[in-house]
C-alpha cells in the first residue's frame, strides 16, 4: 500500500513535470506565428505549438503568401502577429518600417540555448534569431553520370559540358532544368549566377544599380547557354516544378533548394530509387571563380513591436523552445539546421559545402526587393530569346528606377 | 413624376453608389499623385551566420519623421502616370526621335511594360467579345431547335465553363497543354513535332488565351440569347416561312434584328469583363509573354517585398479610363436611343 502510494507521487510528479515542460515554463501570454509554408518551419513551428496551455496561446498562420501579410499585419498595434519567421531578404520591410523589437534583453534572459553564431545583429542589436540555413546545390543522379562515364561538375561550364555528353549519349535529351519561372524564381537564378561572378548589385553607397555590365552580360549568357539543355518548357519551372521532374526520372543534374532535400530523396517518396542516386554538392563555380554561384540564405524568426512586453516574453520562449537544439538533433534531415551540437548529416553537405566554398549572402539591403522584382519581370524577353542581353539589362535598370524612384530611395 | 419623389427614390441607390463607387475611385485617384517619401539611409554593421558585412539600412526615425509629416506622402503629381511603368513618355518621345523604321518603333513601344499590358488587354478584349458572341448565338440557335426532353440536361452542361471559377478552369487546361498532358501530346503527335510546346511559343500562348476566353464566355452570352429566343415574333417567322424564307435567312432577317438589343447588352457587359482580365494569365502562368493592365496592378500591390500603391493605383485609373473609352460608343447609342423614344 505504502508502495504504490509512493510511485503514485512519483507518477504525478513526472506528469507535473512533463506538463511543465509541455508549457515550456511560460507563465502566460499569446503567441501568435506568421511564417512562411515549408516543412523544415513546420518542424519548428509544431514544436513552438507544444507550448500551448495553462493560459498561454499558440496560434501560427503558414502561408506562402507572408511576405505579402506581414508588413500590414504587423503595422497596427496591437499587431496581428507577435512572432515574423523570416529570411534574408524578408527581414528587410519590417526593419525599413521599423516593426520588430531589439532582443538583447529576451537574449539574456531567456535564450541560454542559443548560439552566439545564431544571434542577426544589426547596428549591435540583436534583431533576428536565425535557425537554419539554406541555399541552392547541386542535385546531381549519380547512376546517370556512371552511365555517361562522368565524374561529379563542380563549375557551370563543366556542367554544361557534362549534360552534352549525357544528350550525345542518347541518355537524355534535356539532362538540366533550372527554376526559370519569371518572377521570384528567375530573379533568384540571375542573383545566384552574378554572385558567383563577383558582380556587385549597386553603385557603392548609393541606390543606382549596377548590373548593366560585363558581368552581367556573362550571367545571362551562362543562364541562357544552361537552357539549350532543357525541355522547351524551361520557362514555367518553378522550384516545385524540377522536384516533380527530378523524380520523374527527367533531370539528371540541377540547383535546387537545399531545403528540400528530404522531398528528394524520401526512401518512403514517389521515386526511392531516384533518391537512393541522388549526389548532394556545393553548388557549382563559374567563369573561372572559386566563389559557388549561388546567395546563402538564413530563415529566423522576429519579435513584433506593437504588441506588449508579456506577449514578447511568451512569443520569445516559445520559439526558442521551438528551436532548442533537441529539435535539431531529432530531425536531422529537416534543414541545415544551425542550432548547438547539431551535427549535420550527409544531406546537409550541399548547403554546408556552398558556405564552406565562400559562397556570399543575399543581400540585405532595403532596395534589394525592388531589384528582385525587377529582375524577374524584365528578363524573360532574354530568356525566350526574343530580347539581346544589353537590352534586357537596360530594362531592368530602367524598372528598377522606376520603382526606386517611387519608393524613395532614389531622388 | 414629382422631383420630391423622384429624389427620394433615387436617393438610397445614389447614396450606396457614391460610397462604394465615387468615394474609392476618388481615393485612388489622390493615391495615385503621392509617391513614398524619400527614405534616409544610413551604413551599418549587419552579422549573420555567414558573418558581418557593412549593409546599407533605412533610418526609420528619420523616415518617421517625414512621414509624421505628410502620412499621405510626397506630391508627385502626374510623375507616376508618365514614368516608364506607365505612360513612358520620355522613353516614347526618344522611341519617336531616334529610330529604324516603324518595325523598330513597335517593337521598342511594345517593350514598355504598360503598353505590352495594353495589347494583349486589347487583343484579348476585341477577340474575345465578338468570339464570344458568335458560338454563345450558335449554341443558343442549337439549343432552341431540341426536343423538350433534352433542352434541360443540354443548357446545364453548355453552362458549366461559365461555372467554373477561371482561376481553377485555367489551371486544369494549363495542366492539359503541357507536354506531358493530353492536349499537349495530342498536338505533339498530330504536328510531328515533338519539342512543340504552347506554353513557350508568345503567339501559342496567346492563341490558348484567347480560346480559353471564349469558352469561358460563350455560355454567358448564350444563356442571354437563350431567354432571348424565347420572345422571337412567332407570327413573323412563320410568315417568312410562308414566303419562302430558308432557315439562314429566318436566322439573318428575323432572329438577329430582333436579338440586337440584347447582343449590345452582351457586348457591353463581355468588353467590361474582357479588359480587366487577370485569372488565366494567373492560371496559365503565362506573364512572361502576356500581361495585363489588371495584372500589373496585382505585381504592384504583390512585390516581392515592397508595394508601390501609388504604381498601382495610376494603373488603376489608367484601366478606369480605359473602360470608359471602350464604352463610349454603346453608352453615346443608348443615349441616342433613349432621346429618340423619349421625343
Amino acid at each position: 500500500m505504502k508502495f504504490s502510494k509512493t510511485s503514485a507521487t512519483a507518477l504525478a510528479l513526472i506528469l507535473a513535470a512533463s506538463s511543465a515542460y509541455a508549457g515550456c515554463g511560460i507563465s502566460a501570454g499569446n503567441v501568435r506565428i506568421l511564417a512562411n509554408d515549408f516543412d523544415a518551419l513546420g518542424i519548428v513551428v509544431d514544436e513552438a505549438k507544444t507550448c500551448a496551455g495553462d493560459g498561454v496561446a499558440v496560434e501560427a498562420n503558414m502561408t506562402t503568401e507572408h511576405k505579402s501579410l506581414q508588413v500590414p499585419a504587423l503595422s497596427v498595434n496591437p499587431a496581428q502577429y507577435s512572432v515574423a519567421v523570416v529570411a534574408n531578404n524578408s527581414i528587410v520591410p519590417l526593419l525599413n518600417e521599423d516593426l520588430i523589437r531589439p532582443l538583447d534583453d529576451l537574449v539574456a534572459q531567456y535564450g541560454a540555448t542559443l548560439q552566439d553564431s545564431q544571434l542577426i545583429r544589426i547596428d549591435g542589436k540583436v534583431m533576428a534569431i536565425a535557425f537554419m540555413g539554406n541555399a541552392q546545390h547541386l542535385f546531381m543522379r549519380s547512376d546517370v553520370l556512371a552511365e555517361a562515364g562522368l565524374e561529379q561538375p563542380t563549375s557551370y561550364e563543366e556542367v554544361l559540358a557534362a549534360a552534352q555528353v549525357i544528350r550525345d549519349k542518347g541518355i537524355m535529351e534535356y539532362p538540366l532544368a533550372a527554376a526559370d519561372l519569371p518572377g521570384w524564381n528567375l530573379a533568384a537564378e540571375f542573383v545566384n549566377m552574378y554572385l558567383g561572378m563577383g558582380g556587385e548589385f549597386f553603385a557603392p553607397g548609393s541606390a543606382e544599380p549596377a548590373i548593366n555590365n560585363e558581368t552581367g552580360l556573362k550571367t545571362l549568357e551562362m543562364m541562357k547557354a544552361m537552357t539549350g539543355f532543357m525541355s522547351p518548357e524551361y520557362m514555367s519551372y518553378d522550384a516545385d516544378e524540377m522536384k516533380a521532374l527530378y523524380l520523374a526520372g527527367q533531370v539528371a543534374i540541377m540547383n535546387q533548394w537545399g531545403s528540400m532535400v528530404n522531398a528528394h530523396i524520401d526512401p518512403n517518396g514517389p521515386a526511392p530509387q531516384i533518391g537512393e542516386a541522388t549526389v548532394l554538392a556545393a553548388a557549382p563555380t563559374v567563369g573561372g571563380g572559386s566563389t559557388p554561384a549561388a546567395a546563402l540564405w538564413w530563415d529566423g524568426f522576429t519579435i513584433a513591436k506593437n504588441i506588449s512586453d508579456e506577449d514578447a516574453a511568451a512569443s520569445f520562449q516559445a520559439m526558442v523552445h521551438g528551436i532548442r537544439p533537441e529539435v535539431a538533433q531529432a530531425n536531422p534531415t529537416g534543414a541545415t539546421w544551425l542550432m548547438k551540437d547539431f551535427t549535420a548529416p550527409a544531406s546537409a553537405n550541399g548547403v554546408l559545402g556552398t558556405a564552406a566554398a565562400g559562397a556570399k549572402a543575399y543581400p540585405m539591403t532595403p532596395y534589394m526587393g525592388l531589384l528582385h522584382t525587377a529582375l524577374g519581370d524584365e528578363l524573360a524577353d532574354f530568356m525566350q530569346g526574343t530580347e539581346d542581353a544589353g537590352q534586357a539589362l537596360t530594362d531592368v535598370e530602367a524598372a528598377y528606377r522606376a520603382a526606386a524612384t517611387e519608393a524613395g530611395f532614389i531622388n | 413624376m414629382r422631383h420630391r419623389d423622384f429624389f427620394v427614390f433615387v436617393f438610397p441607390s445614389a447614396l450606396l453608389m457614391l460610397l462604394f463607387i465615387a468615394l474609392p475611385i476618388g481615393s485612388v485617384l489622390v493615391q495615385s499623385l503621392f509617391v513614398e517619401h524619400d527614405r534616409v539611409l544610413e551604413v551599418v554593421k549587419s552579422c549573420t551566420p555567414f558573418g558581418c558585412t557593412e549593409e546599407t539600412r533605412v533610418n526609420v526615425a528619420a523616415t518617421a519623421a517625414l512621414k509624421s509629416e505628410a502620412p499621405l506622402g510626397k506630391f508627385n503629381g502626374l510623375g507616376t502616370y508618365l514614368n516608364r511603368a506607365h505612360l513612358a513618355t520620355a522613353e516614347l518621345a526618344e522611341i519617336f526621335a531616334d529610330n529604324d523604321g516603324l518595325g523598330d518603333i513597335v517593337s521598342r513601344i511594345y517593350n514598355l511594360p504598360f503598353y505590352k499590358a495594353l495589347s494583349f488587354t486589347l487583343v484579348y478584349t476585341f477577340t474575345v467579345t465578338p468570339l464570344a458572341i458568335f458560338f454563345g448565338f450558335l449554341v443558343a440557335l442549337g439549343v432552341n431547335t431540341l426536343p423538350r426532353l433534352f433542352k434541360g440536361p443540354v443548357i446545364f452542361l453548355s453552362l458549366l465553363p461559365y461555372v467554373v471559377t477561371p482561376l481553377i478552369g485555367s489551371l486544369i487546361l494549363y495542366w492539359m497543354i503541357n507536354t506531358d498532358g493530353i492536349i499537349g501530346t495530342a498536338l505533339q503527335y498530330l504536328s510531328g513535332n515533338p519539342d512543340l510546346s504552347l506554353k513557350a511559343s508568345p503567339v501559342l500562348t496567346w492563341l490558348m488565351l484567347i480560346i480559353y476566353g471564349s469558352w469561358h464566355m460563350a455560355p454567358f452570352c448564350f444563356v442571354v440569347f437563350y431567354a432571348g429566343l424565347q420572345t422571337l415574333p412567332q407570327d413573323t417567322l412563320e410568315s417568312a416561312m410562308i414566303d419562302g424564307a430558308s432557315r439562314f435567312e429566318r436566322v439573318r432577317y428575323v432572329v438577329v434584328p430582333h436579338l440586337k438589343p440584347l447582343a449590345t447588352f452582351v457586348g457591353l457587359i463581355l468588353l467590361m469583363d474582357n479588359f480587366r482580365v487577370f485569372e488565366p494569365i494567373v492560371g496559365f502562368s503565362s506573364s512572361a509573354h502576356a500581361t495585363s493592365l489588371s495584372y500589373s496592378i496585382f505585381s504592384d500591390l504583390n512585390g516581392q517585398v515592397d508595394q508601390l500603391f501609388g504604381s498601382a493605383a495610376a494603373t488603376s485609373v489608367l484601366t478606369t479610363i480605359g473602360v470608359i473609352i471602350l464604352l463610349m460608343p454603346v453608352l453615346v447609342r443608348t443615349w441616342r436611343d433613349f432621346n429618340r423614344k423619349a421625343r
